[in-house]
């Protein structure tokens, strides 16, 4: 060894190694047990495609890859158990139809596809890192016969920085596998070790527009905005068309909204019938009811629960002016509240039923209008119930029926 | 026959004085030819008019708002969703043939696991489109991930549309890392057959620096055990969550628990169906007639018969649970299937998942290539048939007589439809045309001479080398 080594120095600096070439697999799997059982670290084989076998006669370990993937895997697991908890049970707890904020079997999905996810990122990163890709430059590309390595060529090569390395001896035990040919790979020289001018500005532009969003982000995230963030289409923006209370200048008075013209009736709107809509018959309050009002029990059940819906409140259910806002109101002792009328009192006994029928429909004093609440009809219907208990606070046995008179007692 | 292969350089036998040579000619010559076959050019026509459609008529939906689409209450899901769940299902072939075949050692998948990968991407990136269109501002869907926005609200993982959103992004993601491993190889010797600078350079960067050695290999193949094994389990449960968001729902028709498996072999059924498709002009065209052998076609007939019968056995299942739970309104959405208003739909949908395909029980049927691709693209529309009974018939007919409705799709629905087979095809063919689009390593190595196939599994590659000599 020792008289090949003043050679080795002068050639080493030039020399990366010695590459052999193979037809077939097979040659190449039995070449590689001999320089394995010779002793070299520092070596490898290039193939087309997985050689069967290539492992064993290189001497080749389990990969630790299967662990890294086994540990992303439980960091997907725990990064969507806890993503899930915290999104949706503690800084937003979100309540989905009474069920618990946290409840692990609806959240299986979510683990299982960020096991996977995780498990199968750092599959191919780590599986890229461990091969030491990418891998631009190496003294095999100046080869020429190398380029068949990915088409239909075997290849071996033992690098002269294995301290077992010697040009003669190696080059005969390679010579011993059959190879269909041997050449020295020289170390490269040729290809500049820093990156190429336009690669390096054209990672700097896209490492600087890849950043942009983010910074729109951050912009967005410290400015104040009356409008939506992202609003593209904005043609709902600028709608051409009058508002009511808006000037418009093709009309001589200027207003956007135009009145009905004289003398026209809105479709189911003519209300022709004075006793009906206003309560007034010849010239003053009627003092009947309208024909179209039947004096049924039914008109008076519906009376009364239409009494109870927009009467009570204020007037009480007897009609006494005692009703729940007014009791309300007493025990706030404001001041400024007048009792609402007591319906049974004389004076109101004593208005025909069109003076209490426009009394509904345009109120009086406090009361506000009910005529857009309530239609005629029913109107009508709460005066036959007032009627009735006017009668109950006011009545004399004559107001019954000679029939009825008996079940008083 | 001699003068059209002179014509057509992809026809013509492939060069080198070995099997690994002429496996790697008959894959790079499509790359390397100055020019496609004819028939490319006049699909890339075709596929870029139907893109310019697709983009077209989702720029109009999200200019008008999405009230240009026939989606009406009662049914908001409409084509949208009839087109999602369709393109979804398409790429459930492509993973189970790299994945599930690839760990019961199924070799003959080496010749077809390439382009139906890239069949899987494309797909999905057809399904992604449709409801991002849907939610109307598809500007703004980041809303569903989970992301910081200006509400100060976070998704609601307890919802099956939010598992849908995990279970596609990963699948899409899980499926482009699982294809792009499997070209870094094929990629490294497109880099080292590449005779013009700006290809050498652009397949030099995808391929990392790839060399073969053999301690790559090693933790390359380990790596793609790992990724095969991640894989499985997310093309099962892809289609699953996705039949969740019907099966947790109260409505007729779609409240059942066999729709994950059905939806799942419905997948696998309706993507082998694309991958004949497919698989039947881009041999005839680009010359790949020794690798996908009509073997490889005949197998894949075999898959859409069993799938087929799956989906099968599920109608008639759906139908007996129908009457066997006792619902009424269950039974209902049942017979209206059968005899509504959409009951053309209903029987269409039949006669192409059960009936033709049974013709495939002939052996001159599933050996004929032209019959295959018909039956193949019979399937096609009738798995899209099928998840447009689901939807809408369900959707127009459930509790409430007073809310019934019929649903009909505009113009506007059509050209989205018929667009996103534009997006699609557009896709493959330039993959065709640029990317390796069969697994040339993982053939070398089943090959005779590669050594790792066994005794019994290689007659595809016999017959190819027979071809050679």
């Amino acid at each position: 060894m020792s008289d090949h080594k003043p050679q080795a120095e002068s050639t080493a600096p030039e020399l990366h190694g010695i590459l052999a070439e193979y037809d077939t697999p097979d040659q190449l799997v039995a070449a590689s047990k001999k320089v394995r059982d010779a002793g070299f670290e520092k070596w490898d084989t290039y193939s087309p495609f997985p050689v069967h076998g290539i492992d064993a006669a290189m001497g080749i370990k389990m990969t630790v890859l299967p662990w890294i993937t086994l540990c992303a895997g439980l960091t997907g697991l725990g990064t969507a158990i806890l993503m899930q908890w915290w999104m949706n049970a503690y800084d937003y707890p979100w309540l989905i139809s009474g069920k618990p904020t946290w409840s692990i079997p609806a959240n299986v999905p979510i683990m299982f596809e960020l096991t996977v996810l995780f498990s199968a990122i750092t599959t191919l990163v780590g599986m890229l890192m461990l091969n030491g890709l990418p891998h631009p430059s190496h003294p095999l590309d100046l080869v020429k016969r190398f380029g068949r390595v990915t088409d239909d060529k075997f290849f071996l090569m033992i690098q002269a920085a294995d301290a077992k390395f010697d040009e003669k001896d190696t080059r005969e035990l390679i010579d011993a596998t059959h190879p269909v040919a041997v050449e020295n790979v020289l170390e490269d020289r040729v290809t500049p070790d820093t990156m190429p001018a336009g690669l390096v500005y054209g990672l700097i532009v896209v490492t600087c527009a890849a950043l942009l969003p983010v910074a729109l982000a951050v912009k967005a995230r410290h400015s104040k905005s009356d409008k939506p963030r992202i609003h593209i289409i904005q043609d709902m923006d600028a709608q051409p068309k009058y508002k009511a209370q808006r000037e418009n200048p093709i009309f001589a008075d200027g207003r956007a909204d135009r009145e009905a013209l004289p003398g026209t009736v809105p479709v189911g709107h003519l209300n022709d019938d004075d006793h009906f809509f206003q309560g007034r018959a010849n010239g003053a309050w009627a003092r009947t009811f309208p024909a179209q009002v039947e004096l049924s029990e039914e008109t008076m059940a519906r009376g009364k629960a239409r009494f109870g819906i927009y009467c009570t409140p204020c007037h009480g259910q007897a009609g006494l002016g005692d009703g729940m806002v007014h009791k309300r109101a007493d025990a706030l002792a404001q001041g400024g509240w007048i009792q609402p009328t007591n319906m049974t009192q004389e004076y109101v006994r004593n208005q025909p039923v069109g003076e209490l029928f426009n009394t509904i429909t345009n109120g009086i004093r406090n009361m506000p209008s009910y005529g857009s609440q309530i239609p005629p009809e029913d109107r009508w219907a709460i005066i036959m119930y007032v009627r009735a208990l006017q009668k109950s606070q006011a009545g004399s046995v004559g107001d019954v029926p000679e029939s009825e008179r008996g079940s008083l007692k | 026959m001699a003068a059209a292969s002179d014509f057509n350089p992809f026809q013509s036998p492939p060069k080198g004085d070995n099997m690994f040579a002429q496996i790697t000619d008959n894959v790079t010559r499509i790359m390397e030819a100055p020019k496609p076959p004819r028939a490319w050019y006049i699909a890339m026509g075709i596929a870029l008019s139907l893109l310019t459609m697709f983009l077209g008529s989702i720029t109009w939906a999200a200019w008008n708002g999405i009230g240009v689409w026939g989606n009406m209450m009662p049914v908001a899901w409409a084509f949208p969703i009839v087109n999602f769940v369709f393109w979804i299902g398409i790429g459930h072939a492509g993973t189970l043939i790299s994945a599930i075949l690839f760990l019961l050692r199924q070799n003959w998948r080496t010749a077809i696991n390439r382009f139906a990968e890239a069949m899987t991407i494309f797909a999905v990136m057809c399904a992604g489109i449709f409801p991002g269109v849907h939610i109307g501002r598809p500007w703004l869907p980041y809303y569903m991930m989970p992301i910081p926005n200006q509400m100060g609200m976070w998704p609601q993982y307890r919802s099956p549309l939010e598992w849908d959103i995990f279970a596609v992004s990963t699948y899409a993601t899980v499926s482009i890392l699982f294809w792009y491993m499997g070209m870094i190889p094929d990629f490294a010797t497109f880099r080292d057959r590449s005779t013009s600078t700006v290809k050498r350079i652009a397949y030099g960067i995808v391929a990392m620096g790839w060399r073969g050695s053999s301690r790559q290999w090693h933790r390359y193949e380990r790596a793609y055990l790992i990724l095969a094994a991640l894989a499985t389990p997310l093309v099962l449960s892809v289609h699953s969550v996705v039949s969740f968001d019907f099966a947790t729902a109260q409505l007729p028709g779609w409240h059942a628990t066999i729709f994950p498996p059905y939806f799942v072999a419905g997948a696998i059924f309706g993507g082998f169906a694309m991958v004949v498709t497919l698989a039947v002009p881009a041999r005839q065209f680009f010359g790949l007639k020794r690798i996908i052998t009509i073997r490889h076609l005949e197998l894949m007939a075999k898959v859409m018969i069993a799938t087929g019968l799956m989906v099968g056995y599920a109608y008639g299942m759906e139908f007996f649970i129908s009457w066997y739970g006792g619902s009424s309104y269950e039974g209902f959405t049942f017979v209206n299937r059968l005899f509504g208003p959409y009951a053309w739909a209903y029987w269409t949908m039949i006669a192409c998942n059960v009936i033709f395909p049974q013709l495939f029980w002939f052996k001159n049927v599933r050996t004929n290539v032209w019959a295959i691709l018909l039956i193949g693209m019979i399937v096609n529309v009738g798995m899209w048939f099928e998840r447009f009974v689901i939807i809408c018939t369900s959707l127009t007919r459930d509790f409430l007589p007073s809310s019934w409705g019929y649903y009909v799709p505009t113009k506007f629905d059509f050209m989205t439809l018929g667009g996103s087979f534009g997006l699609f095809f557009t896709l493959f063919l330039l993959f065709c045309r640029y990317l390796p689009m069969v697994a040339m390593s993982e053939v070398k190595a089943f090959s005779p001479a590669g050594g790792h196939a066994r005794p019994h599994l290689h007659h595809g590659h016999d017959d190819a080398a027979h071809a050679h000599h």
